[in-house]
């Protein structure tokens, strides 16, 4: 394991955070606590600004207007949160390097990055696979290697990009194991689906996002059961936000 | 070096100045090519990764400079190396070093402007990776360099192929001294001009094999670390 910071990134806070692109909003007065627990799952149709609240919530992309906070701290780099994209891009090197360089800069000793590597390809299922070049993987197996690398800083929250939308049944199967399994290890889990099956596996608290604002936040079982809003009962039924 | 050898002869038998004058070459050109890069790749690298007023002029400029004549390079290294110029307390005027001076120069501009493309290029696609991975500035361009260097053997072999194919600068600089400052591409042109083509010829086969067989390296080199690490 790495050795932790002692300070942590939770809760993470988005308070009436806009993001415009010019004139237009991507994101709208968006007003959100990640705190440690069950995984939080962001739904909504393309273009609901799920993928740029969490870059926004990573620090990747700063707030046109309101602020994020990372254990009640502004500005802290991204040392204790990690992010897998939808599209992951590999380093060239093998699958291992991937995650060599990774614990590298995440402060590893270089004598415990080994074991750790192991460690981690493992736990994604990639155990014997150290050597292959990691770009020469298939989409599934890059996900997870993504996955892996993204863990290697230890992280307090993990958030994940549709992390299944290019995927197969099977390799989307094992990818929310690991999911599920990352989460019962106490690591917050972020993610962004527009998969409400997917959603219904794995969330403990749904957020439910449409034209850049949060339509609904609830805990999993009452949105899909009994959700407060017009959009989110149209959603669930499968009707078309647009 | 006789004269009146055929090409073939002189290359078949390995004639000992004709070596020279080979090993000389190979000696300023890779040198040439080395400096620039050590220099050029963190420059390029810096470019492609910086944003500061009058960045684009920069590139124009670098770019523009991949055409530098070499006539004028080596006036200009000329004028800075001899006696009464700001470095001729060096002494190096006519001289090997001179014209890996000049060589550099040549060959520095052409390593920076496709090293800061490529990284450029491969910047774009690792941006959000590494700054999610919380990337140290440094360590960012470090990384880019290494993922890069399949693509910067381009940038080298381009630089080499300059540097061996030109004559301009080395001759102004170097002096075409027998024995100690003459390459194959001043060689070649002397001879030309005294009529003693066989040797010309000689050289002439001899530099293109070269460029051939170091790009073959190169090519054969990147083929093979391909298959582990792309």
């Amino acid at each position: 394991m790495t050795m932790r910071a002692p300070s942590s990134d939770l809760p993470l806070m988005l308070e009436e955070v806009s993001i415009l692109a010019g004139e237009h909003h991507i994101l709208r007065e968006i007003s959100l606590v990640l705190a440690a627990g069950a995984p939080t799952i962001l739904v909504g149709p393309n273009g609901s600004g799920k993928s740029t609240l969490i870059r926004a919530a990573m620090g990747l992309i700063a707030p046109t207007r309101g602020r994020v906070t990372f254990g009640g701290r502004e500005g802290v780099p991204p040392a204790r949160r990690a992010i897998v994209f939808q599209r992951p891009v590999m380093l060239r090197r093998s699958a291992a390097g991937n995650l060599h360089y990774a614990l590298g800069v995440a402060g590893v000793p270089r004598r415990a990055r080994k074991a750790r590597t192991d460690e981690l390809l493992a736990l994604v299922g990639l155990s014997g696979r150290g050597d292959r070049p990691a770009r020469k993987m298939s989409g599934g197996e890059q996900q997870r290697l993504a996955l892996a690398r993204a863990l290697a800083k230890d992280p307090d929250i993990l958030f994940l990009d549709e992390p299944t939308a290019s995927l197969d049944p099977a390799a989307t199967k094992a990818m929310e194991e690991i999911i599920s399994g990352i989460a019962a290890r106490g690591i917050k889990v972020v993610m962004a689906t527009h998969d409400l099956g997917e959603a219904r596996r794995l969330a403990g608290e749904i957020v439910l996002m449409h034209r850049g604002r949060i339509v609904e936040i609830a805990g999993a079982k009452t949105f899909f059961t009994q959700p407060k809003t017009e959009d989110a009962r149209r959603f669930i039924a499968g009707e078309l936000l647009v | 070096m006789p004269t009146d050898a055929s090409a073939l002869d002189l290359v078949l038998r390995a004639d000992p100045a004709l070596m020279a004058i080979v090993q000389l070459s190979l000696v300023v050109s890779l040198s040439a090519v080395a400096v620039a890069a050590l220099i050029g790749i963190p420059l390029g690298a810096l470019i492609a990764l910086s944003r500061f007023r009058g960045r684009n002029g920069a590139i124009v400029l670098l770019n523009a400079l991949m055409g530098l004549p070499p006539v004028v390079v080596g006036l200009l290294v000329y004028l800075a190396l001899s006696r009464s110029g700001p470095l001729g307390s060096w002494g190096i005027l006519f001289t090997p070093q001179a014209m890996i001076v000049a060589q550099t120069i040549l060959v520095l501009p052409i390593i920076a402007a496709l090293a800061r493309q490529t990284i450029e290029d491969l910047w774009a696609e690792y941006r959000d990776e590494l700054a999610a991975l919380n990337v140290g500035p440094l360590e960012r361009i470090l990384t880019l360099i290494v993922d890069a260097r399949f693509s910067l053997v381009t940038a080298l072999l381009a630089g080499f192929g300059r540097a061996a194919a030109e004559v301009g600068a080395v001759i102004i600089v170097g002096g075409n001294i027998d024995g100690f400052t003459r390459t194959m591409t001043t060689a070649i042109a002397l001879e030309t001009s005294k009529g003693d083509l066989p040797l010309a010829i000689g050289l002439g086969i001899i530099l293109i094999s070269l460029v051939i067989v170091v790009n073959a390296l190169a090519w054969g080199a990147r083929r093979a670390s391909e298959r582990y690490a792309a």
